[in-house]
């Protein structure tokens, strides 16, 4: 990114170098944000309805799990995927698939959590039509996921702005590498201990602006959703 | 919205993750220190050597030390630092092959205006340091084991002072690099050791300027190695030998002395001075 | 193939429900058998719900046992009911019909066709793609209804099928009602709807405090109630 330009006219320029950041921050938060959901709705769903010895313990550990540091997130996978690691032959280490997979672990536990509290919510008003039908946990799981979906929605918002937010993880596992890793987090970071602040600063403005906006999309989907099925 | 429209929506996702970004483009990762990048050095020089060679060069930018540590676990395929003495440890272990001399440029030492230490007069380093000590005034250091970090450390013993020992409330080590030190220096008016090239291009300079400079002892020697593939078989020992190849050429000599801002060349190549 | 099991009779033989210091049902002996409706009458309070959870099979009592077809598993693939306030899937009408009829093992491609006869069974023919949980209270009673009917059950429990409906939407669930029976379905239905009761019935359950005062066919029961509670209730007055 030029030496001088303040945010704004990189923004009014369409400079390709904000481009390609911004497009990367997208990308790996978003996919974080689908993998955690892959993972973490099923099994905050499973949490809430199945019933098995150390249960509260496991609800309590994955309360817990939501504040997971991102630095050590990052750490951890960067010790998996280092050449020296146990993954080191998958090559990752350095490549927005690494930073991909740092975020993916940070917000599962986040996802999961608030599937497991609106699930178990859920289950409530409809134990007794699943039981009167004889649902299997399975068919449980499924269905009181999709009757859940709006509601997940914002599980699935959350996970995201956490994703968009953090810069500990993505740094270590991605390098903060120009043209390549660099994401809105790590470039404000970059910026800031170069001493450009108004930069970092109109960074900072852009990454809120992106979060604010994939948040109304959301909205605007679950409205219409809302409208149509009820 | 139908699984169907869903379904496409992923299916589109996944494209855009898995596109373009590496799979096609020949490349190398580069571990260096935050200094060569914070004074916009690479972003000079890399895209003149993919033009000649379609090589896209990755780099890391991390403190000396950090760099050799990922050059020891073969995280990286180039190293390229500013600590002679561990580079050539770092071959001498076995971890990376042949060490060349690249650049260089000097530290200067950056205090504030109203110059608490007095020693706004003198060129001599070690003076300054023991003036430092002497008066306690606030001292920012890196602490975070870079080229930069380890060079004042060296400068204080040649001062004669243990600095581990002798630091009081005064030295602040805040374990991070070139460009947050000098955003801490500026914003409690301290000194610090900077490398030139980052200190040119930094921009929050508050009430800091340099006080010091031109000491021999200041010089700051950049070399750069290949990781040793007999230890990481994976490593891109070709396309990295390129690298080096390119850097110590006349072409990429050329380049790196072309780099100004604000027409001051910043770094100076000698890859051909024996023994630098 | 053998034919499936019969879940009928269901006997209760001296069942109780207890649930901490509070006796919900006591003394229950009773035997639902197949034929023309049962209907469960009494007060709010005196236990015709949880009656017909313990007989449905999704309650265990404290006491005694519950016998279907003289077995005692719990298993209620032939028994299928309707609760008070049904609880609609997030999903059209059709939809949720489409849903108890996969539940039930029915073929994916059968479950059109059915869904089409149940929604006309119901009379929500018109109403097949509207969200279910957009349909009034009357119509959310019949869907529920049609999903219950899904399964193609031996016996329906009906809890308050005509509470909170307007006088059309009753006679339209009590037609149901009868072209049920009329197809063998045994239905157990808990009312404090005298009218409903009166028209309906062959059998009538009279529940107090959690215990059957008075059980009796419906002429016997209507036209010359033995206890002293069974002629007050059926007098219009409160049973305290």
């Amino acid at each position: 990114m030029p030496h001088d330009a303040s945010a704004f006219e990189l923004i009014l320029s369409g400079d390709p170098a904000l481009i390609t950041i911004v497009r990367l921050s997208l990308i790996v938060s978003l996919s974080a944000a689908a993998g955690a959901a892959v993972i973490g709705l099923p099994f905050g769903a499973l949490i809430a309805l199945a019933r098995f010895p150390g249960r509260e313990l496991t609800i309590v550990v994955l309360n817990a799990l939501m504040g997971l540091p991102p630095v050590v997130v990052g750490l951890a996978v960067y010790l998996l995927l280092s050449r020296s690691g146990p993954l080191g032959s998958w090559g990752l280490l350095f490549t927005p698939q690494a930073m991909i997979m740092a975020q993916t672990i940070l917000i599962a536990p986040i996802i999961a959590a608030l599937a497991r509290q609106t699930i178990e919510d859920l289950w409530v008003e409809y134990r007794d039509e699943l039981a009167a039908m004889d649902i299997g946990l399975a068919g449980r799981i499924a269905t009181l996921l999709w009757d859940a979906r709006f509601s997940l929605v914002t599980a699935l918002l959350a996970g995201f702005g956490r994703a968009a937010a953090e810069v500990g993880a993505v740094i270590i596992v991605g390098g903060n590498i120009d043209g390549f890793t660099r994401t809105m987090t790590t470039a404000i970071a970059l910026e800031t201990s170069k001493g450009d602040l108004p930069l970092a600063l109109g960074l900072g403005l852009v990454l809120i602006a992106i979060v604010v906006v994939v948040n109304a999309l959301a909205w605007g989907v679950r409205r219409a959703g809302e409208r149509l099925a009820g | 919205m139908t699984i169907r429209t869903i379904a496409a929506l992923v299916a589109y996702a996944l494209l855009l993750v898995a596109s373009p970004t590496h799979a096609q483009t020949q490349s190398i990762v580069v571990a260096s220190t935050t200094s060569t990048q914070d004074s916009g050095l690479f972003g000079h020089i890399l895209p003149l050597f993919k033009a000649a060679t379609g090589i896209e060069v990755r780099v890391v930018a991390q403190g000396t030390g950090q760099a050799l540590d990922t050059g020891r676990r073969g995280d990286a395929d180039v190293l390229f630092v500013h600590a002679k003495a561990q580079e050539e440890k770092f071959v001498a272990d076995g971890f990376g092959m042949k060490r060349f001399p690249v650049m260089y440029n000097d530290f200067v030492l950056i205090g504030p205006k109203s110059d608490p230490a007095g020693i706004k007069s003198t060129s001599d380093i070690v003076v300054a340091l023991q003036a430092i000590k002497a008066k306690a005034a606030p001292f920012i250091s890196r602490g975070d084991r870079s080229g930069t970090h380890i060079a004042e450390l060296d400068l204080w013993k040649a001062a004669g002072i243990d600095i581990a020992k002798d630091k009081g409330p005064w030295y602040k080590d805040i374990g991070q690099g070139m460009g947050a030190a000098l955003n801490t220096a500026s914003a409690s008016n301290a000194y610090v050791l900077a490398d030139r090239g980052t200190w040119i291009a930094f921009k929050n300079r508050g009430e800091l300027d340099i006080v010091v400079q031109g000491d021999k002892r200041l010089f700051n020697q950049y070399g750069v190695m290949l990781v040793n593939p007999a230890k990481h078989p994976h490593v891109k020992k070709e396309l990295g030998q390129a690298f080096i190849d390119w850097l110590v050429s006349a072409a990429g000599q050329k380049a790196i002395a072309d780099y100004k801002i604000e027409g001051q060349q910043l770094f100076f190549p000698n890859a051909n001075v024996p023994g630098a | 193939m053998r034919a499936p099991l019969s879940d009928l009779p269901i006997v209760l033989e001296d069942a109780a429900v207890v649930v901490g210091p509070l006796t919900i049902l006591n003394d229950i002996a009773l035997t639902l058998a197949a034929g023309a409706p049962t209907v469960l009458v009494g007060p709010n309070g005196g236990g015709k719900t949880t009656l017909l959870r313990l007989a449905m099979g999704l309650l265990a009592p404290s006491r005694g046992r519950v016998t279907w077809g003289g077995r005692m598993d719990a298993a209620s693939t032939r028994r299928a009911i309707v609760f008070q306030r049904p609880v609609m899937l997030r999903r059209s009408a059709e939809g949720n019909i489409r849903y108890a009829l996969s539940a039930a093992g029915v073929a994916r491609s059968e479950r059109a066709a059915r869904a089409a006869e149940l929604l006309a069974l119901v009379g929500l023919s018109e109403l097949g793609d509207r969200p279910a949980r957009k349909l009034s209270g009357g119509e959310q009673q019949r869907l529920a209804l049609a999903r219950a009917l899904a399964k193609e059950p031996q016996v329906l429990f009906l809890d308050e099928p005509t509470a909170s409906l307007d006088p059309a939407a009753s006679k339209a669930v009590e037609d149901v009602i009868r072209t049920v029976t009329a197809r063998g379905i045994k239905v157990v239905m808990a009312t404090h709807d005298l009218g409903s009761a009166r028209r309906l019935a062959g059998g009538v359950v009279l529940l107090h405090r959690g215990r059957i005062v008075e059980a009796a066919d419906a002429a016997t029961f209507f036209a010359n109630p033995a206890t002293r509670e069974a002629r007050t209730f059926v007098a219009g007055e409160l049973l305290i």
